[in-house]
């Protein structure tokens, strides 16, 4: 019927069931076509992405399943030697976690004495940033203690964060905050 | 760990922890925190291993466990103390691998005193400064001068580390192995017993039964976690077990080790790629401004004549090469002076005390929610007040990002959102299946994550942020560029490739800076053996090295467990040069034979004039068991056959740590920074150099014995939720598991407080005060110590004001202090006040002043007997005035 | 296609509850309420519509034998739908929503299920349940999707310390009966299997998903003596219903049976 059929009296349950004896509709002849063609929605997904579970350190393996660039499905990955597969709660919660509805999409302002967030373009937020940093850092250089030896640094910016970020994004971070003069980088290692 | 064994990760890896024929977890809730890397620790006790957990409350992992040991929490090193004396006393060491593995033979400085001589104290304490001078921990005979390390990570200041006197015998009154028994002589059954509240009998129990499980034949794994790392005496805690597992000869060997388990993603790849302020990739260390106002300093001062870090200048040179290209030459000193640099300690805690005092204009802050997970939240939230602006990178609106219109201080009407200057910027974050990029395990593992799909609307990775605001200030300094302190913006090396319609950098060029690569053709190196410090490499972080090697990136590999061996080499890549089980030559006896084969692992391939093994040999490749180095050797030469911890300059495992820590060469048990009794074992209270922060904002209780906390507080994660929440308390299936603030309190606390189960409690410090629903139950024990019951009250701390279940903050309860060595706070033990009902006026001190009673001034003495003539601290803590007396 | 069930082991359990979430991942069901309940670590409490894995802690004043920890241990079990050789559900379901499949397990069609709620009363267990949105009725499915991919249930995938283990029911009944005998040898000599044929719980004619449990069933809040309610109205309306039904509905279909052929 969902297939635009037209009505045949086999789907009426309990004629199959009828057919086949099994008079108490305890039999899969009781099934509708939705039962009849259910499949795992991992069956169509278009690839299935090799990931790591971004929780706790253990490292867990994961697979993303994704069709038409949305994903469908995140579980275990069977193949790692650390988890075979297996997720604990966070882990197998993780689809919730990249899919729900509580991620903001957009860059978020708050002006000073604001009440309000408001809403402002990427580039814009990242042009006043810029900016900014450039302005803290020019202000308060220090190129020598007062005893005289060398600092070569600003003490007006520090950072906070890595351990959830990937290790090419700890590099860069490290890299620019440190040729920016920068050494108020620290992370949750140490929280 | 770095001290005690010269790298500062996890041993072993996870899956071997089913080897084990006993695990100890301490510091750790494994089956909570970690369920899926405690699979493992099953597999173990389903082949009849032992599993011991010790913790102050009966957890997941205790229900699983065969022996489970409560605490008092704050004094496992009395605990693990006890199981040293107990080896010593007993003569159940691995003779042979304590002869020829560890430092237990060298001689120490005949200026050495010990806690036995000085109630507590090492010799070198300095009242003024309130450190250590450390000159009298060396080894005899080794000019101590350059060795005044600091850091864990063994990143600091090596000097040529090696005895000079030795006695194989073990007899000599003043070798390592005769100061470690009288140092732990007094840490009797007894003793343990009043310290921690542990029966006698227990103690017994878990020291045979580790004792049993070692040797040639078997071996046992310690499990740790932040319960023991986030004490003022944290470092020392993990000493203990490191000086244990040496003694029963566990390190290196199958089964064995220890392995610390970490709570992020990426959390160990965080700190070998250091966002940490000390230390520049691959654990070399920042310069300091006072001693290394040169590249030559700097290298004298970090390199070593004996062992591994004789390759210092190689690792250096290659990453300023990577970070400064061309500009970098021998003739400028690679760049080394656009290296920022330390005058003293830029730790978190400190950064956010200046913000609060105004000396800060702007935070970045990505993927991390201070205002929830550090301590004393209510200061972090009087420092980004102060600021002029705030970055905040996330999925979603976290407390920190809304600190001005949202917190507890704002709700009592204390601090008015208009009154807040600090400008906010909020950029949304792309989750790990929109980016791609290694994440670095618990064990060292470099695992990639491909991207999936685009991030959606605005959202983008770290990366992308990172790197087109270096773009844009690359375009802002345009003009400035030949001003002398925007040279390093100049030369920064930043051609990186993009892709896509938003110009995404692509993740892999970075793997392969990191990788390194040779300057004149880019093409990768094959590991940190091909570094060079002509100019001719760069390396991004050494130790990664070989991580892209040939072009590939092998931190991408994914070949199924079920085609390979139980050590799955082909699975993603470790550091150093993909060993799983680091310091591996110590599975086999000084010839090179495995010890058992039951436990054999690496051993020396006569025919092939090589070591080989199941896993990659930790350990230079052909060289024999048999090879001693001359006298005039520098350098890896140095490196006998019998040295299987090849980052030590003397290749041995420390058991006295002669250079490198601030409180001691061999962990004592001091109380917590707020203890509800005095140290038992000693007249020194505290640990003397842990760091204080002593300001109005941050006010501590009296050390022992304030009549006004009389409870033990620690705070701990649960399965169903991550850390400061950002990950968990926005979800609905993790959400419902554990939908509300809770604390876990015994029933005989219960009654003696009038606290109902399922009913409110008010929680007291006299930083904060929060409200939590009350969970009575078993599971927490009162202990009974010296005659006293004590009660501990357990807070989880994963709740606040957003998402779809909210609570109550345990961090706002918990001070500024610190581990000295690591600048680590203390959350796992303090004290406390609990109340039935929800009495909570919402008040901080940071806004209200101490809004507890005050009390005698005598109550200040935060120590004995030696704080009572504390000058002023090295962490800008103008002593209170205390009086003397009234002991 | 042999049999498929789950055997869930309690003494492997440790209440991690990875499985009530991987069930909701891949099924995509709501959450239950954001309730503290102050018992244990149980704040989902039972069974439901929205919950088809539930995991139970229990707190209890008794040691276990293999353990020393005091007088005192905590037990967790990660409970599901039995899929009943005899099921109540499927018996009493009036519209034929309810199916038994090719697995052997039962399985409810939400496309056919109208709400009625006489499963309900009918399970010996309390597991299926009306959602109160649209009052159909939902339970665990044994992953029925996912089988028929050969994929295993999302949770017994999941579980991180093969607590639930799931396959054919033979095997699972032998390596069962195995474990018991194993917990024995080891000093767990409370170590039973519950359900886990015909034989030791005729009410049920033996379970599908059945569970090794070291306390009595009704500690984990199992009935002791689940009997089918349906078993026992059946017997007596059997001969009849046959009969009756049987014949006047024969006659009805014969007649369309033949126009569409």
């Amino acid at each position: 019927m969902k297939n635009g059929k037209r009505f045949s009296p086999k789907h009426w349950a309990v004629l199959r069931q009828i057919e086949s004896g099994d008079l108490w509709g305890l039999d899969r002849n009781a099934m509708s076509s939705r039962t009849a063609g259910l499949a795992a929605r991992t069956k169509n997904a278009d690839r299935a992405v090799g990931s790591i579970c971004p929780y706790c350190a253990v490292g867990c393996g994961q697979l993303v399943y994704v069709k038409d660039e949305k994903i469908i499905d995140i579980e275990g990955d069977p193949a790692s030697p650390i988890s075979n597969g297996c997720l604990c709660p966070k882990g197998a919660a993780t689809f919730q976690l990249v899919t729900a509805t509580h991620r903001v999409h957009h860059v978020l302002y708050r002006r000073p004495y604001g009440t309000e967030w408001e809403q402002i373009p990427l580039d814009r937020a990242m042009n006043m940033l810029a900016e900014r940093v450039k302005k803290a850092r020019d202000d308060r250089w220090e190129d020598n203690s007062p005893e005289g030896d060398p600092l070569h640094r600003t003490m007006s910016m520090a950072h906070l964060g890595g351990a959830t970020l990937d290790n090419e994004e700890n590099y860069l971070i490290k890299k620019l905050f440190t040729a920016l003069g920068i050494v108020q980088i620290e992370n949750q290692a140490r929280i | 760990m770095g001290t005690s064994y010269g790298r500062g990760g996890a041993t072993t890896f996870q899956q071997d922890l089913q080897n084990a024929d006993v695990i100890v977890i301490q510091g750790s809730n494994m089956a909570e925190c970690h369920p899926v890397g405690f699979r493992w620790v099953m597999k173990a006790r389903e082949r009849g291993a032992t599993i011991i957990h010790v913790d102050p409350r009966f957890t997941r992992t205790s229900a699983v466990a065969n022996i489970h040991v409560p605490i008092r929490a704050g004094s496992d090193i009395a605990f693990l103390g006890g199981i040293i004396n107990y080896i010593l006393k007993n003569d159940r060491y691995f003779k042979d691998y304590v002869i020829h593995y560890t430092n237990a033979p060298a001689i120490v400085s005949d200026e050495f005193r010990d806690t036995e001589d000085l109630d507590g104290l090492f010799s070198g304490w300095n009242q003024q400064t309130t450190q250590y001078d450390k000159e009298s921990w060396m080894y005899k005979g080794v000019d101590p001068a350059p060795a005044a390390g600091k850091r864990e990570a063994g990143a600091d200041r090596r000097g040529p580390i090696r005895a000079e006197h030795t006695d194989p015998t073990l007899q000599h009154p003043r070798c390592v192995f005769q100061i470690l028994k009288r140092h732990y002589s007094r840490y009797t059954p007894e003793v343990v017993e009043e310290t921690c509240g542990i029966p006698k009998a227990l103690l017994i129990k878990v020291a045979e039964t580790l004792c049993r499980n070692s040797g040639r034949e078997r071996t046992g794994a310690f499990c740790y976690a932040v319960g023991w790392t986030q004490h003022s005496v944290g470092v020392q805690y993990i000493r203990t077990a490191a000086i244990i597992q040496l003694l029963l000869g566990n390190i290196g060997r199958p089964g064995g080790g220890i392995m610390a388990l970490r709570g992020h993603a990426s959390i160990q790849g965080s700190t070998d790629i250091p966002t940490l302020y000390n230390l520049l990739p691959g654990y070399l260390p920042m310069p300091k401004a006072k001693s290394d106002a040169t590249l030559a300093d700097y290298c004298r001062n970090n390199e070593s004549p004996s062992g591994w870090w004789g390759e210092f200048p190689k690792y250096f040179v290659s990453l300023m090469k990577a970070y400064f290209g061309g500009a970098a030459q021998k003739e400028n000193d690679w760049c080394y002076d656009y290296l920022p640099t330390l005058s003293g300690d830029h730790s978190h805690m400190n950064t956010v005390a200046d913000m609060a005092d105004g000396k800060l204009k702007g935070y970045f802050v990505m993927g991390e929610n201070p205002s929830v997970g550090s301590m004393n939240g209510a200061l972090q939230r009087k420092g980004l007040r102060k600021l002029d602006w705030l970055v905040v990178r996330d999925f979603q609106l976290i407390e920190t990002a809304e600190f001005w219109r949202d917190a507890p201080e704002i709700h009592r009407g204390e601090v008015k959102t208009k009154d807040i200057a600090t400008e906010v910027f909020f950029f949304p974050g792309a989750a790990h299946t929109e980016k791609s990029g290694s994440f670095t395990n618990t064990q060292r593992l470099l695992q990639w994550h491909h991207k999936a799909v685009e991030p959606p609307g605005d959202c983008r990775s770290e990366l992308d942020f990172i790197y087109h605001l270096g773009v844009r200030l690359k375009k802002l300094y345009a003009r400035e560029l030949n001003e002398r302190r925007n040279w390093p913006i100049r030369d920064l090396t930043w051609n990186y490739p993009t892709e896509g319609p938003r110009h995404e950098v692509v993740a892999e060029s970075i793997l392969e800076e990191i990788n390194g690569y040779t300057t004149s053709d880019g093409k990768p190196v094959a590991g940190y053996t091909s570094l060079k410090d002509d100019g001719s490499t760069a390396c991004g972080t050494w130790i990664y090295s070989g991580c892209y090697r040939d072009g590939i990136n092998m931190t991408a590999r994914r070949k199924p467990h079920w085609e390979q061996n139980w050590v799955a080499h082909d699975w993603a890549w470790s550091w150093p040069s993909n060993r799983r089980l680091m310091y591996n030559r110590a599975s086999a006896d000084p010839e090179g034979r495995p010890w058992s084969d039951r436990k054999k692992l690496v051993w020396w391939d006569e025919q092939k004039k090589r070591w080989d093994g199941y896993d990659t040999p930790d350990f230079i490749a052909d060289r024999p068991p048999s090879y001693r180095p001359s006298k005039e050797a520098r350098g890896k030469d140095t490196i006998s056959g019998i040295d299987p911890f090849i980052m030590q300059a003397d290749g041995k495992g420390w058991i006295f740590v002669p250079a490198g820590l601030e409180d001691g060469p061999l962990p004592t048990h001091y109380e917590p920074e707020e203890s509800v009794i005095r140290n038992p074992l000693y007249g020194q209270q505290c640990n003397p150099a842990r760091m204080e922060w002593r300001r109005r904002d941050n006010p501590y209780h009296r050390a022992f014995e304030d009549p006004r906390f009389p409870y033990v507080l620690t705070t701990y994660r649960l399965t169903e939720h991550h850390t400061a929440g950002g990950m968990s308390r926005w979800l609905s299936w993790l959400s419902e598991l554990q939908p509300e603030m809770f604390c876990e309190v015994s029933p005989e606390l219960a009654s003696e407080r009038g606290l109902a189960n399922g009913g409110w409690a008010t929680i007291r410090t006299a930083r904060a005060e929060i409200e939590a629903r009350v969970l009575v139950t078993e599971r927490m024990k009162p202990l009974r110590v010296r005659g006293r019951t004590i009660h501990q009250i357990g807070l989880p701390y994963h709740w606040s004001s957003r998402g779809i279940v909210v609570g109550d903050t345990a961090n706002e309860l918990i001070m500024f202090v610190a581990d000295p060595n690591v600048s680590i706070q203390e959350s796992k033990a303090f004290t406390g006040m609990i109340e039935a009902g929800r009495k909570s006026k919402e008040r901080r001190a940071v806004t209200s002043g101490a809004f507890v009673k005050q009390i005698d001034p005598e109550y200040w003495q935060r120590d004995l007997p030696i704080a009572r003539n504390r000058g002023g601290g090295p962490h800008d803590s103008k002593a209170v005035e205390t009086k003397e007396g009234n002991m | 296609m042999p049999a498929k069930g789950f055997f869930t082991d309690t003494t492997l359990c440790i209440g991690c509850k990875a499985c009530e979430v991987a069930c909701k991942q891949w099924n995509q069901l709501p959450d239950d309420g954001f309730f503290f309940t102050g018992m244990s670590y149980d704040n989902t409490v039972a069974l439901g519509a929205s919950t088809w894995r539930h995991v139970a802690f229990i707190e209890r004043p008794v040691p276990l034998q293999t353990q020393d920890a005091g007088a005192f241990s905590w037990l967790f079990s990660s409970d599901v739908c039995k899929h009943c050789a005899r099921a109540g559900c499927l018996e009493s379901c009036p519209t034929g929503a309810i199916v038994r499949t090719e697995f052997e397990s039962v399985y409810v069609q939400p496309d056919v299920c109208n709400g009625c709620g006489y499963c309900v009363v009918n399970c010996p267990f309390g597991v299926i349940d009306r959602r109160s949105d649209d009052n159909r009725a939902w339970k665990c499915t044994l992953c029925y999707d996912r089988l028929r991919e050969d994929m295993q249930p999302a949770c017994a995938k999941a579980c991180p310390t093969e607590s639930i283990k799931f396959g054919d029911l033979d095997h699972l009944r032998a390596e069962a009966r195995a474990r018991v005998e194993d917990l024995h040898e080891k000093g767990l000599r409370e170590a039973y299997l519950y359900g886990e044929d015909e034989h030791s719980q005729p009410g049920t004619g033996g379970l599908n998903a059945f569970f090794l449990l070291v306390d009595k069933p009704e500690v984990y809040n199992l009935p002791p003596d689940p009997v089918v309610p349906t078993k026992k109205a059946k017997d007596a309306w059997t001969s009849m219903g046959v009969a009756a039904a049987g014949m006047a509905l024969a006659a009805v279909g014969a007649v369309l049976w033949g126009k569409e052929r």
